[in-house]
């Protein structure tokens, strides 16, 4: 038996995680993270997670399973760490993932700390994932055995230093479903809550008016390929490398097909647009490399994935200095600088890296 | 067992008042009604109103039966707000201390927010404690505009009792009605009202071991109300709503029992409070003990202490672990703590307040419990402070 901290969200996935790991043992502390400085009062449909309904709902869960619970203030490693950095991300031209930043900076770094500090052992959260013995013992990182419902990708980032402090009881869960048929057996209240969308801490789904109101308007140009100007636009940070709609492009291309974002140049504030076979991505360069596993001494097979439900495809991985270069053997389309790039051998996770460049070939 | 450390949060209900509370509830009979049921409660609920004027040195009719300190609380603030307001429309400033609890602090804010009303926060020394001067000078200001001043009779976080009396002669001096949140005060410090001179009080009976949900505001006789909440004008209609018979008997009983035993009662937990306090300091010598040095000058199971380098919640949840509960002692937000205001108010620095712990005894607390929490403190203490090291020096990579 260890002492484990159970991040409770308020929904099911982190309700089932805790009983579980209550019923394996441990002893457990459930604890419900308060990420924003100024929380609503309740959910709006299935969006956000931080509302003072979802302490509730977490504090009601645990009260169910008989355990301790808490609230921990990590909103202001929340605002500097997650959303200041996706403000930031955006107002650079670049895409990123505010989950994978959550993990990497709050769930498994702030959090775990003080796990530790406080004399816990591990922290159990109701992600989708397994755990597997890696070769020199530190735990590997694995897809769930639900591929539907994997997060592994979102979790990659984390280093395998942490993951042995980390317990994900739903890695092995068939389904959604068999989860939520566990929640309603042991009589979690959350059984039937939707599962959450979207980005936690912009709760109306609206990104673009999010940014809007953070980086203020920054009007600029949309132009082709050929430099020729199709359009404006009141901010390039409103648009993201793959984006076919609301480009505010009033003519059609000249030979009528659909016209993409390609490039996002925030200096100039400028957006360019093209056909959608100028999106397609041969090569990556990844920066900071997060290894799950001791990196291969030269080019090494392995699969690539860039959304955290993306397909993976067939690629080769070669360090390059302190990044690392990835060819894909089938072309990615629309990948954007900031994007999270994890590499998979098989089912368990080499790396992940922060996509800097793109390359057609 | 766990030390049950917080009294001040709620204190266990007495015997003799949930014996009360029980025999009412297995009678019938609305205290309004006029046939022989609703007489024998008509007079169940007087003799309460009787009982419990009488221990805090009022007269009956002046008591009205209320939920509990939060609406006594605002059925004050509003309702004096607006009384005083639509006899005179200048009347919009509430001078307020600024260490009131929330059931008044937020009352006021509302009605600056919402009732163009506009407030003076009356400042505190060292130890929470509202300076005279500083109200003497408030009221002094346009005091023709003046609606109201609020100003609690013992904090609820570090205990410190509050110059009432003083402050009640100086605003009545300027024409000012006066109300006070006494909630932590009753049963546990000699409190008349009558005495004390203030117009209007806030009590809470499950502070003094009378059930949850009930409380009363004692007001001044002729003292202009405006009511909150309409119905079949009950309680002279300042306060409509099917009068809750069993728990006006509980409290009653309640607070009798207790005023009948303040004085020892206080002495005794003056004593485990003093064993707690050098306690703590013996585990912990860089703690600082907040609120009024002297014994005379604050609630007697009271101790609240700032830890260095630590966060309040980890040390909470670290005592728990042990078994001893404690508080922050401030309010929260889904239970997220934040610097209390009552710490900022006394001059504490945000980073000091974070590691505040209130300690709070009562009826049922002994020598075993404070002895359990002194013996907790000590590690509970270093695991926190590591927990804070470690925030700071992430907090530090991250700036670098």
């Amino acid at each position: 038996m260890s002492r484990v901290l159970a991040a409770m969200s308020g929904g099911v996935g982190s309700g089932v995680a805790a009983a579980r790991a209550v019923e394996a043992g441990h002893d457990v502390v459930g604890v419900h993270m308060a990420l924003s400085r100024r929380p609503g009062s309740l959910r709006t449909g299935a969006r956000g997670c931080c509302t003072l309904e979802d302490a509730r709902d977490a504090r009601r869960a645990a009260d169910v399973l008989g355990i301790p619970f808490y609230v921990w203030d990590l909103s202001e490693e929340f605002v500097e760490d997650v959303v200041a950095d996706f403000v930031a991300e955006y107002a650079a031209g670049r895409t990123p993932n505010p989950c994978v930043r959550c993990n990497e900076r709050i769930k498994f770094a702030a959090l775990l700390d003080r796990a530790l500090a406080l004399g816990f052992d591990a922290v159990c959260t109701g992600h989708y994932a397994r755990l597997a013995p890696g070769a020199d013992g530190a735990p590997r990182l694995q897809r769930a055995r639900d591929a539907a419902k994997d997060q592994s990708y979102v979790l990659a980032v984390v280093a395998p230093a942490e993951l042995e402090h980390a317990l994900f009881p739903l890695g092995e869960a068939a389904s959604k479903e068999e989860v939520r048929a566990e929640a309603q057996r042991r009589g979690l209240a959350v059984a039937a809550k939707p599962d959450s969308h979207d980005i936690c801490f912009i709760p109306d789904g609206d990104t673009r008016g999010f940014l809007r109101r953070h980086l203020g308007e920054q009007p600029g140009e949309v132009v082709d390929t050929a430099g020729q100007v199709v359009g404006s636009h009141s901010g390039a940070y409103g648009f993201t490398v793959g984006q076919r709609k609301g480009l505010g492009v009033g003519r059609p291309a000249p030979d009528g097909r659909p016209r993409y974002v390609l490039s996002i140049s925030p200096v100039e504030r400028r957006v360019v647009v093209g056909a959608a076979e100028e999106l397609r991505v041969g090569t990556l360069h990844g920066a900071e490399p997060v290894w799950g596993a001791p990196p291969p001494a030269g080019p090494a097979e392995v699969t690539a994935q860039v959304r955290a439900h993306g397909t993976p495809v067939p690629a080769v991985v070669e360090r390059a200095g302190p990044g690392l270069l990835v060819r894909l053997r089938e072309p990615l389309s629309g990948v954007a600088p900031g994007q999270t790039v994890v590499l998979y051998e098989g089912e368990l996770v080499l790396a992940a890296a922060t996509v800097t460049a793109t390359g057609r070939g | 067992m766990p030390a049950y450390l917080d009294h001040a949060a709620t204190t266990p209900l007495r015997p003799e008042a949930a014996a009360a509370v029980v025999a009412e509830l297995s009678q019938a009979g609305n205290a309004s009604s006029l046939h022989g049921a609703g007489r024998r409660a008509r007079r169940a609920v007087e003799e309460a109103r009787e009982s419990l004027a009488e221990a805090v040195g009022a007269g009956a009719s002046e008591v009205v039966w209320t939920s509990g300190g939060t609406e006594s609380d605002n059925l004050a603030v509003k309702g004096l707000f607006w009384a005083r307001r639509g006899a005179d429309p200048r009347r919009r400033r509430v001078l307020a201390s600024a260490v009131e609890h929330h059931a008044v602090l937020d009352a006021v804010a509302w009605l600056v927010d919402h009732e163009g009303a506009e407030v003076t926060w009356l400042p505190v020394d060292a130890a929470g404690r509202v300076e005279v001067a500083a109200v003497a000078a408030a009221l002094a200001e346009r005091p023709e505009e003046i609606a109201l001043l609020t100003c609690m009779w013992a904090n609820n976080e570090v205990g410190t009792l509050q110059p009432v009396r003083q402050v009640a002669e100086l605003a009545h001096a300027a024409g000012v009605p006066v109300h006070t949140d006494a909630v932590q005060a009753v049963g546990h410090v000699p409190v008349d009202f009558t005495a004390s001179g203030v117009d209007a009080l806030s009590l809470s009976a499950h502070k003094f071991g009378g059930p949850v949900g009930a409380g009363a505001l004692v007001l001044r006789r002729g003292l202009d109300l405006v009511a909150l909440q309409h119905g079949g004008g009950h309680e002279l209609g300042v306060r409509s709503g099917t009068l809750d018979v069993a728990s006006a008997r509980g409290a009653a009983v309640a607070l009798a029992a207790s005023v009948a035993e303040l004085r020892p009662e206080a002495e005794r937990l003056r004593d485990l409070r003093e064993q707690l306090v050098a306690g703590l300091r013996a585990q912990v010598p860089g703690i600082a003990v907040r609120g009024d040095a002297d014994p005379a000058g604050r609630l007697p199971g009271h101790a609240h202490v700032t830890v260095p380098d630590c966060e309040g919640d980890s040390l909470l949840y670290l005592l728990d672990a042990r078994g001893v509960e404690v508080s922050t002692g401030s309010a929260c937000q889904a239970g997220v703590p934040r610097p209390s205001h009552v710490l900022l108010a006394m001059g504490v620095e945000p980073e000091e307040a974070r590691g505040a712990l209130r300690f709070s005894l009562g009826r049922t607390s002994t020598a075993a419990d404070v002895a359990a929490a002194v013996a907790a403190f000590g590690p509970a203490v270093e695991r926190a402070q590591r927990a804070r090291r470690s925030a700071r020096a992430r907090s530090a990579r991250r700036a670098s």
